[in-house]
């Protein structure tokens, strides 16, 4: 995240060929590529009301008559749908736009949920201590030895079977953002945690300390922004993993409903036509997520290396 | 070491309880169980009558009691949809899903450790540069899509291999296998290759970079002053020391292969413990979400339970302190 602010601040190349991040950044081509591949993605499925050449969500839009039709370059292809056609006529293309856009509002939910509960727990436990700090510590190395994906789709199961069954549908994405924030917190509590042992034994807290700033303060204002550094490449890397998640859990027909479909979700729809040889219905939608999945890999990689040398 | 064991043992313990009180709690909040009981035209006494039978209007510490007392002796009651118990209908599934799993962890020793101390030896070769280019993609692929892949291509393009559910089964002593016949070797494995590729990349990362770092110690360097030949060097040597981290690691996937069989199984409509929970999601059937949660709950708890005690029977720094 930081690094496309570094790309967007106008000319100024001297101070940027001074920062360590930004000289990294721009002496390693995969990072670049990663970079522009995820910023492509994000732009063009968050500009997707803007680009796309049909509105999926439009019944007006839609016809029948023109479902499952092959790419443009395939016989049989209209020129109108360059990635062809789904099942109710709708365009592939338009709608892996709309779909990547969801899966990246839930990802970045996700992963932004369990950040926020991680980083809080983590901060207090390690400032704080004491009781606070076993129990939270304990949940958090009980938790870690359970896959995320796992306790994902466990609490997301639980959620789901506790609504009432007409609204499972409507709040399916605030229940997935919640299962997968709520699998994704302990990794984040432990880094947090760590960095705030090593911070809170610094001259500058123990001043903040002595001159009688609330224990509150000192941790928001102080420690919070301090304990980021790792905890952003943590959140990287995490953003992937919450994609998968999501579609994962789309993918079982456990999260975002077909109405407004997810890349997962699209995934699953196509799946059904796999043997009747309309491939692109799925073929699309999957490379869109490993693409993006990928990139967003490899970028939170390249911060690793950079922000971490010690991890490589 | 009896403090130790114990620690970790009444850890277990806790872990149980609450997951236990998570899956009773379900049972309060999900559904009226009455309803699933009886007919439209039941009446309101009839309702009555039927939840003080159940001991429904007891205090809820009493039920909870009751519910463990039960879960203790493996009694998860009827299930909503199909009315048969809950116990046995999981018991009838572990076979599929363990001869997955079995097979999974087969495949991922099979190709993995060989491609690691390949990729290790040949370090430079082009071979072992493709082999962990493609890896490193591996890992970034969601199961799912790995598994409609493999059916695109064997099931649907090629239509060697069936892209869904267990064939040929046989009953061997109340154990339903897939294991004795081909059409049972035909239909697990895709659902295997799925589940074991991301073992595989782990395994092949793993025993690659344990064979360069014994290669760098000082026995590897005298038995080359030796003369020894190559292969003895590599094999006998350096394979036989990087082993005791990759049976650990190993041990401890044992847990990821059942999370991810989940998925599999739903992928490949694999009847095992897995897709059942999936399953009853779609029909808010509490009882087996209840059982399935305690039950994978065991089997992290043990498998924790046995790794943690392994470490310290294999670390003596471990028991000098009396652990931590």
């Amino acid at each position: 995240m930081a690094v496309q602010q570094d790309e967007k601040k106008p000319g100024l190349w001297a101070r940027l060929n001074d920062n360590d991040i930004a000289y990294s950044f721009f002496h390693s081509p995969i990072a670049m590529a990663a970079a522009f591949v995820t910023a492509l993605i994000v732009l063009s499925s968050f500009g997707a009301p803007l680009i796309a050449p049909f509105d999926p969500f439009d019944p007006a839009q839609i016809s029948l008559w023109d479902g499952k039709k092959p790419p443009a370059w395939e016989v049989g292809g209209d020129p109108a749908y360059l990635l062809g056609t789904d099942n109710q006529g709708r365009d592939m293309l338009s709608t892996i736009l709309y779909g990547g856009r969801i899966s990246l509002l839930v990802g970045f939910a996700a992963v932004f949920l369990g950040m926020f509960l991680g980083v809080a727990l983590g901060v207090i436990s390690g400032y704080v201590g004491g009781w606070f700090e076993t129990v939270i510590m304990r949940l958090a190395d009980i938790q870690l030895t359970i896959p995320g994906i796992l306790t994902a789709i466990l609490i997301n199961g639980i959620l789901r079977s506790v609504l009432p069954p007409d609204l499972r549908d409507e709040m399916a994405i605030y229940v997935v953002i919640l299962a997968i924030g709520l699998s994704d917190w302990p990794q984040f509590a432990r880094v947090a945690r760590g960095a705030t042992l090593v911070e809170a034994k610094k001259e500058y807290i123990q001043a903040a300390r002595v001159i009688g700033l609330r224990p509150a303060l000192v941790m928001a204002r102080h420690i919070v922004p301090n304990v980021m550094r790792p905890v952003l490449v943590l959140a990287t890397i995490g953003l992937a993993l919450a994609i998968i998640s999501e579609a994962t859990l789309s993918f079982l027909g456990q999260g975002v409903p077909p109405t407004t479909p997810s890349l997962g979700t699209l995934i699953r729809v196509g799946n059904e036509y796999l043997f009747s040889g309309l491939w692109w219905i799925t073929f699309f939608p999957a490379i869109a997520l490993v693409v993006l999945v990928l990139a967003v890999n490899l970028l939170g990689d390249w911060l690793r290396d950079t922000l971490n040398p010690k991890l490589r | 070491m009896i403090t130790y064991i114990a620690r970790r043992m009444l850890q277990a313990l806790v872990v149980m309880a609450a997951v236990s009180f998570i899956s009773f709690s379900l049972f309060n909040y999900v559904g009226d169980p009455v309803d699933n009981m009886v007919g439209q035209e039941a009446t309101l006494e009839d309702r009555q009558r039927i939840r003080e039978v159940l001991g429904l209007e007891d205090p809820f510490f009493v039920q909870y009691a009751r519910f463990m007392q039960n879960a203790l002796q493996g009694e998860f009651g009827l299930s909503y949809r199909t009315k048969r118990s809950v116990t046995e209908m999981i018991a009838e599934r572990i076979p599929a899903t363990l001869e997955l799993v079995f097979v999974s962890a087969l495949i991922a020793l099979g190709l993995g450790i060989p491609l690691g101390v390949f990729t290790g030896i040949n370090r430079t070769s082009w071979i072992s540069k493709a082999v962990l280019t493609v890896s490193l993609v591996g890992v970034s692929l969601p199961t799912f899509i790995i598994g409609i892949s493999l059916i695109y291509i064997f099931a649907v393009n090629m239509g060697v291999l069936p892209s869904s559910g267990r064939a040929g089964t046989v009953e061997l002593g109340g154990w339903k296998t897939s294991l004795l016949t081909v059409d049972g070797w035909r239909s697990i494995l895709l659902p295997a290759l799925t589940l074991s590729l991301f073992q595989v990349t782990m395994i092949l990362r793993l025993v690659r970079a344990e064979m360069l770092e014994i290669m760098r110690t000082d026995f590897i360097k005298f038995a080359r002053a030796r003369g020894l030949p190559e292969n003895r060097i590599n094999y006998n040597h350096a394979l036989k020391n990087t082993l005791v981290p990759v049976i650990t690691i190993i041990g401890l996937n044992i847990g990821g292969l059942i999370a991810f069989s989940l998925i599999t199984e739903t992928v490949f409509q694999w009847p095992g413990t897995g897709l059942m929970f999936i399953q009853a999601v779609d029909f808010v059937d509490v009882p087996i979400m209840a059982a399935y949660l305690c039950f994978v709950a065991l089997i992290f708890v043990t498998i924790n339970l046995v790794v943690d005690i392994l470490y310290f029977v294999i670390d003596p720094r471990l028991r000098a302190e009396g652990g931590h």
